[in-house]
């Protein structure tokens, strides 16, 4: 070890303080879920013949395809496990390798943390080094458990190891993805989103090649490969490997770019901005605007692509069916082509809406972004009610979450329109039926708002929210949990659309929540302290 | 409340969980007047300042700012002040000049003339984005913000801390200039010889109390006066004088502080015991200062 990285071992064992409770709950996420689902299998299905046809539904279903993948063994548990499981599992260490890596390399930075680390005994390197060895152990924690975990379960002890090593490995992959973006930018929030944007277009490639079953088009994406290891049904061990060279590859790319920079610099150069601001910036809510509108635009622009891809794809979803005459009779007793078209587009939906959530509570969270940064107390001892400017916020967050909705129901509904010949009359249906997502996902937003203004310490529930009412949403059936408990998640109230019966009630007392519940995180605020750094 | 309060605190305390941030703190800052608010780090002013600003809720004693509620009237009361907080931080995606154009509308307005005429008195570049300002830079841009706003009171937290020495001297001009003009300024500081430089009177806070308030006079005043002196003979009396402290005597050299009240009888006696030279010397405020902390140490 040369100069370069002296201290790294105190930086790794500084690291695993900081993250002494946030690395635990990954972990634990990330293992429980393929496990969970294990036991659930088993337990919900323990005839072959029952599982043979939980397979059976599932290749019918592409809008499950999407989501999960294709199915590679039915017969055996492990091969449902991995079906269900491996994608979810896969994304979610993606997710924990990426922000673990940025959080501590270029968010040290920002924070001017690294300047004081830097003036200490230790090596230029050591402080990306720690965080990629910290993400590695983490890594190799969940390898470890998970395989462990689904060997205890009684499944074989190969595909444990093989689920496992294809879940770490899309971990080590966006540690690397991870490790490049925070070279690359100034910022920690556009170095998570470059990781975010990364992993959320592999997931997309995979999503529409496996729901299209265009074996192809899965294997351009290494969430695609997770699932193609096949664990417990032939498995394919070179891929494994694969998964550490792509990472090795993305380490030594980071490297090289971190030896090309200064402290705190990036290589994509700041422009210059303007030198007075333009008229229209003088109330909160233009702040508020101009502060999100960038992460806006990415994700319109990005759901305007992820709708056009689906939209252009629903139209095979008919013709998947082949020759198989199980499938074409379940079909037939399902109402058709068509209502397997809009049993695809709702369970879409209901997706997006999800990942939507996850837009309006991190744009819902950005006053407390501001406010730990110091940023909301300028702002707030000026002439600015402290209603006024948490409302800017919300009002992005809100008409922000509703026009992504417009975008992907407008792009899905205008793609399959131009297959089927009616472009207009599909836009305008399909926009109705991403619209109906509208108050589930500000009732996310609204839960974030509520913890802002009681509980500011505690913002990061709003996310653990969104997760619980995820899993329930996409768990919930296949673990037959009792009704009451799926229906906490607001996303089961919306009817499924199109295609569904359309039903006033549910969206006006999701409305009224999410208006109470944001008047009350509103309210709360008004009252309490504002966070001194 | 007096006409002529522009901040009024009494009796205010705020803790944080188990730290007393503020125990019974008492201030007045009278209107038209340059304020020093002195302290070391971890006394209470940033707390003090944001509790003034309505962004912190005090929990006992009273606070009136111009005359309103800093709670209540916050809204009101911000048009009519500026703030420029001690750690600055700006939007890393707006330029400099975006911010400071910001702040200065969410105020209500600020002088166009001004604000070109501080930019290039700072030596100020408004065309760089947010997160590539140095601290220094951060800080210029709040003053010029605060500085072009044209307002009634200046809370200032500690601006200087990240200003080279010629930018601190364009900062001493422009207080003297806003004092000129009338506005009432409120500057907390650790460091005493801009609050020497600026203040007309200074408030010493230490464990969230206020230790001493009056003009630089009143406060040396109550302190002692360094005094040399060369005399023919040394009288025995001398060590015995009421007021005399730390009396050193080398030859015919003697050295002494001595209490403000009992100067007057003190070279009195010097005088009579054939004086031959003399050097008396005010006390700085840092003696002041740092006696403030010994006593309390001790
Ligand atoms: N939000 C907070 N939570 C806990 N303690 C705080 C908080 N803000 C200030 N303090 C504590 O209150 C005391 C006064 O701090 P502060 O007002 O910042 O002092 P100064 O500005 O004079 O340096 C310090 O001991 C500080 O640690
Ligand atoms: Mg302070």
């Amino acid at each position: 070890m040369n100069r370069a990285m002296t201290g790294t071992g105190v930086l790794l064992l500084l690291a695993l303080r900081r993250d002494r409770v946030a690395a635990p709950f990954w972990v634990l996420a990330v293992v429980a879920l393929p496990v969970g689902t294990a036991s659930a299998i088993a337990e919900l299905y323990p005839d072959a013949s029952q599982r043979l046809a939980l397979g059976m539904t599932i290749m019918s279903n592409p809008a499950l395809r999407a989501l999960t993948g294709p199915v590679y063994d039915a017969a055996s548990v492990g091969g449902l496990t991995a079906w269900r499981a491996t994608n979810v599992a896969a994304v979610l260490a993606a997710l924990m390798s990426a922000f673990l890596v940025v959080r501590h390399t270029r968010a040290e930075e920002e924070s001017g943390r690294a300047e004081l680390i830097g003036a200490a005994p230790v090596g230029r390197y050591a402080l990306p080094t720690a965080a990629v060895l910290m993400s590695l152990l983490t890594n190799l924690v969940i390898a470890v458990l998970l395989t462990a975990g689904l060997m205890g379960q009684g499944l074989p002890v190969a595909g444990s190891l093989a689920l496992a090593g294809a879940v770490a490995g899309v971990g080590l992959v966006f540690t690397g993805v991870a490790a490049v973006a925070a070279q690359v930018t100034t910022s920690a929030r556009a170095a998570n989103s470059i990781a975010v944007s990364v992993l959320g277009v592999f997931f997309l490639v995979r999503a529409a090649g496996d729901a299209a079953a265009v074996d192809a088009v899965s294997w351009l994406s290494p969430v695609g490969w997770a699932q193609r290891v096949r664990a417990f049904a032939g498995e394919r061990w070179w891929l494994v490997a694969l998964f550490a060279v792509v990472a090795l590859v993305l380490l030594v790319g980071a490297d090289l770019l971190a030896r090309r920079r200064d402290l705190g610099g990036g290589l994509l150069a700041e422009r210059r901005g303007r030198a007075v601001a333009a008229p229209w910036l003088r109330s909160p809510l233009a702040l508020a605007w101009r502060l999100q509108r960038g992460p806006l635009a990415t994700w319109a622009v990005a759901f305007a692509a992820v709708g056009a891809v689906f939209g252009s794809l629903a139209a095979s979803v008919g013709d998947l069916v082949g020759g198989n005459e199980q499938i074409a009779a379940m079909l037939a007793r399902l109402g058709g082509a068509d209502a397997l078209i809009d049993n695809f587009f709702a369970a879409q939906f209901h997706l997006f809406a999800l990942v939507i959530g996850g837009y309006a509570v991190q744009a819902a969270l950005r006053p407390r972004a501001e406010e730990i940064a110091g940023r909301a107390e300028p702002v707030l001892a000026a002439a600015v009610p402290r209603g006024r400017w948490l409302l800017g916020h919300v009002a992005c967050s809100l008409a922000g979450s509703a026009l992504i909705l417009t975008v992907v129901g407008l792009a899905a509904g205008f793609a399959h329109g131009l297959r089927v010949g009616e472009p207009v009359r599909q836009a305008v249906r399909l926009l109705g039926a991403a619209l109906a997502q509208v108050p589930a996902v500000w009732v996310s937003a609204a839960i974030a708002v509520l913890l802002f203004g009681f509980l500011p310490r505690a913002v990061a529930a709003a996310w653990a929210f969104l997760l619980v009412f995820a899993v329930l949403d996409l768990f919930g059936q296949l673990f037959q949990l009792d009704e009451t408990v799926r229906m906490l998640s607001p996303y089961a109230h919306v009817p499924a659309l199109p295609g569904g019966e359309p039903a006033a009630g549910p969206f006006v007392w999701l409305f009224l929540v999410a208006a109470l519940v944001i008047g009350a995180g509103v309210a709360g605020f008004m009252r309490r302290d504002l966070a001194a750094d | 409340m007096p006409e002529d309060s522009a901040v009024l605190v009494d009796g205010l305390t705020k803790r944080f969980g188990r730290v007393h941030a503020l125990n019974g703190l008492d201030l007045e800052v009278h209107t038209g007047e340059v304020h020093g608010f002195l302290g070391p780090n971890g006394a209470g002013k940033t707390t003090a300042l944001r509790i003034m600003l309505g962004l912190l809720h005090g929990d006992e004693g009273r606070v009136e700012v111009l005359g309103g509620h800093p709670f209540r009237d916050a809204v009101a009361l911000h048009r009519r002040l500026a703030y420029v907080p001690g750690d600055v931080t700006l939007w890393p995606t707006l330029s400099g000049g975006e911010a400071i154009d910001l702040l200065g509308r969410l105020r209500g307005g600020l002088d166009p003339r001004r604000r070109a005429e501080l930019v290039d008195r700072f030596d100020f570049d408004p065309a760089k984005k947010g997160s590539t300002y140095s601290k220094g830079n951060r800080q210029k841009a709040a003053l010029i913000a605060a500085l072009s706003s044209g307002v009634e009171l200046l809370l200032l937290d500690e601006p200087t801390a990240g200003l080279d020495p010629l930018m601190e001297a364009v900062f001493r001009e422009c207080i003297l200039e806003e004092r000129r003009a009338g506005r009432t300024i409120l500057l907390s500081s650790h460091l005493l010889a801009e609050v020497e430089a600026l203040c007309d009177r200074v408030t010493i806070i230490r464990d969230g109390r206020a230790v001493e308030s009056g003009t630089l006079a009143q406060l040396r005043h109550l302190t002692r006066t360094s005094v040399t002196a060369d005399l023919s003979s040394v009288p025995d009396s001398l060590g015995g004088l009421p007021g005399v402290h730390d009396l050193t005597v080398t030859g015919t050299r003697v050295g002494m502080e001595v209490d403000a009240e009992h100067l007057a009888a003190v070279l009195r006696v010097l005088t009579g015991a054939g004086l031959l030279g003399l050097t008396c010397q005010p006390p700085t405020l840092e003696q002041l200062f740092l006696r403030h902390y010994q006593t309390t140490a001790s």
